[in-house]
């Protein structure tokens, strides 16, 4: 800290400062010496800061990344988990049966993964539908207000499988809410439904991840609510605008950027979830919810098919890739249009 | 904004059905877990007819319930507040330095939010096996694997919404604390980590809630001595018998400490969030 603090020449004016680049080198040749160690030192603090993250990134995202990708280029089953490096090189072999949906493992790959686009895009746009409901009339202030907040929060701060569970005991056949409600109460259905196998276990799957993901989008939104400014409000007010014409005029484009990033983020979680039909079907999950993330698991663990699997998760995060930066660049360039 | 006389009913009704459609699961989840076996077995029943707490006498001798706590805990507490400093340290030269990398930093960083964890399982169990038996730390199976995994998975969300958080606060705070002759990490000890206890706070729920959470590592990297939470709750169904009401009652249980910690402190998460990722 002395040294630093003898050697700025400029006061305030350091490294701290953004947008800036640090002081360029030069002044009094006798300074020099020992202005040298402090330059290094202040081009090397940010590096030294984000170093810890950097090489936790490494070890647990990048490099078994890379290895995942060199996994899905060799003959990886159970016969070389222990020696994997003498496993044999596959080529594009695994890519092949991957995507060959004329044979059984591509067909059940693009089985999972439109189910998984259907599931998605269902539960992406009614998490943020319920959201931007709860958000909205959540606004101005009522009567236990608080309360209900607190409320619609609890099953995004449940545990996953705490809750899960839970649906899953009221999606029993014999025993559950679920039936008990729709066939003894409502009398909606003859005979009780399977809810956890079979055709309905889509639509089980989507109820549960609705539940669970729409208290994040709410979180998101009344935290973006809360920025919009009064006064748009009240401007909007005296030019007449009643509160339909707010909600369009106002609120909807004053959130878009939230939207931007929520939307998103909704659909990468949702698309990679594996916990929740992991909790609610167990390792093998039923033909109609068999979710991606459960479809690979599955290949790989299931039938320790390591190689295939791998090469199922390289298509996967291409598709993710790709899919982000088609949606960045379209809502950027509205954005910058707006 | 003066409501108009059906927003008030639209309100009511709106904001009702998505309470019921939140606190059902609840209330069978608190009702079933006072409940006898016979009586989850059975048809269900809106109202316990017969009220007993055995369960939650019984859940604690079906699978060493209080083992996978203390294990939990222990994970899920070292690596929210590891994750937390860390997460600090890289915002704060993202937030308050112009360094060449500082993008791809930032670029590679958001982006593992995108991987499919299941793409990295794999060979992440591979690299512990064999680190494992390279520097002689057991990894694999161990809670120290675990907590490295965990406080990774939250580092992506913590540092985004940190860096947001930071911006939000004047550099001249941070100048002023230079000219009273602190370097730049006592500008951060000092000046910004105070004005920033808010966002740090809704970080650290974030990550300890995403570790208590987490199931598909759990449930290939850990064995009966390290196991959490997320996998040994499924103990509670046998070959021979589901105890619904001693999953119900352990669910509750193990989720107490997060909900309420998530509760108390949720109106930061909700200022962290204005302040810093939502701007």
């Amino acid at each position: 800290m002395v040294v630093s603090a003898t050697s700025r020449p400029g006061g305030g004016r350091g490294s701290g400062d953004p947008g800036r680049p640090p002081p360029p080198s030069g002044g009094r040749k006798g300074r020099i010496i020992p202005r040298l160690p402090v330059r290094l030192r202040r081009l090397g603090l940010p590096y030294l800061l984000i170093l810890p993250a950097l090489l936790l990134e490494l070890l647990v995202h990048l490099i078994p990344m890379v290895i995942g990708i060199g996994m899905s280029f060799i003959k990886l089953t159970q016969l070389y988990i222990r020696n994997w490096s003498a496993a044999p090189s596959a080529g594009w072999s695994n890519y092949h049966l991957a995507v060959d949906f004329n044979a059984p493992v591509g067909r059940a790959l693009l089985h999972s993964f439109l189910v998984t686009v259907a599931f998605t895009l269902i539960t992406v746009a009614l998490s943020w539908f319920f959201g931007m409901a709860g958000a909205v009339l959540m606004q101005g202030e009522f009567r236990g207000r608080g309360v209900l907040r607190a409320l619609f929060l609890v099953p995004y701060a449940l545990p996953v499988y705490a809750g899960v569970i839970t649906w899953s005991f009221l999606l029993q056949r014999d025993s559950g809410l679920v039936n008990h409600v729709l066939v003894d109460q409502l009398h909606l259905f003859g005979d009780k439904p399977f809810w956890l196998i079979g055709q309905n276990s889509f639509a089980s799957i989507v109820v549960v991840s609705l539940w669970r993901w729409w208290p994040f989008a709410f979180l998101v939104l009344m935290a973006g609510l809360q920025n919009i400014p009064r006064d748009l409000y009240e401007a909007s007010a005296i030019d007449g605008a009643g509160w339909m014409r707010q909600l369009r005029s106002v609120t909807l484009p004053m959130l878009r950027p939230v939207n931007q990033v929520l939307v998103l983020v909704l659909f990468l979680w949702t698309f990679n979830d594996f916990n929740t039909p992991y909790v609610l079907f167990g390792k093998t999950a039923p033909q109609e919810a068999d979710l991606i993330s459960i479809h690979i698991y599955q290949s790989s663990f299931v039938t320790w098919n390591f190689g295939t699997g791998s090469a199922m998760s390289v298509l996967l995060l291409l598709f993710l890739l790709l899919v982000t930066a088609i949606y960045l660049l379209i809502t950027s360039r509205r954005r910058s249009d707006a | 904004m003066r409501d108009p006389k059906w927003l008030k009913w639209v309100r009511i009704i709106g904001l009702g059905l998505l309470g019921l459609f939140t606190v059902t699961p609840i209330y069978v989840m608190i009702t079933s877990s006072i409940k006898p076996l016979k009586d989850v077995q059975g048809d269900f029943h809106w109202i316990p007819t017969t009220i007993t707490f055995s369960a939650f006498h019984d859940m604690w001798s079906t699978v060493p319930l209080a083992h996978y706590f203390v294990n939990s805990l222990i994970v899920s507490t070292i690596a929210s507040v590891v994750s937390v400093v860390v997460a600090i340290f890289a915002a704060y030269a993202v937030s308050r330095f112009r360094f060449a990398g500082r993008r791809a930093f930032s670029i590679t960083v958001l982006s593992t939010q995108m991987f499919p964890g299941i793409l990295f399982l794999l060979p992440l169990f591979l690299i512990y096996v064999n680190l494992g038996s390279a520097i002689g730390v057991d990894l694999y199976a161990s809670r120290t694997g675990l907590i490295i995994t965990y406080l990774t998975f939250s580092l992506p969300f913590s540092i985004w919404m940190l860096v947001g958080y930071f911006d939000s606060i004047p550099v001249a705070l941070d100048e002023a604390a230079k000219v009273d002759g602190s370097g730049p990490i006592g500008a951060l000890i000092r000046v910004v980590i105070p004005a920033a206890t808010p966002g740090i706070i809704a970080v650290l729920i974030y990550a300890f809630m995403s570790a208590w959470g987490e199931v598909l590592f759990a449930s290939v990297m850990t064995d009966e001595a390290s196991r959490t939470l997320a996998v040994g709750l499924q103990g509670y169904a046998t070959q021979n018998n589901v105890y619904w009401n001693q999953i119900m009652a352990a669910s509750l249980v193990v989720s107490i400490p997060v909900v309420a910690g998530f509760l108390l402190l949720q109106r930061y998460l909700v200022q962290g969030l204005t302040a810093g990722a939502v701007k």
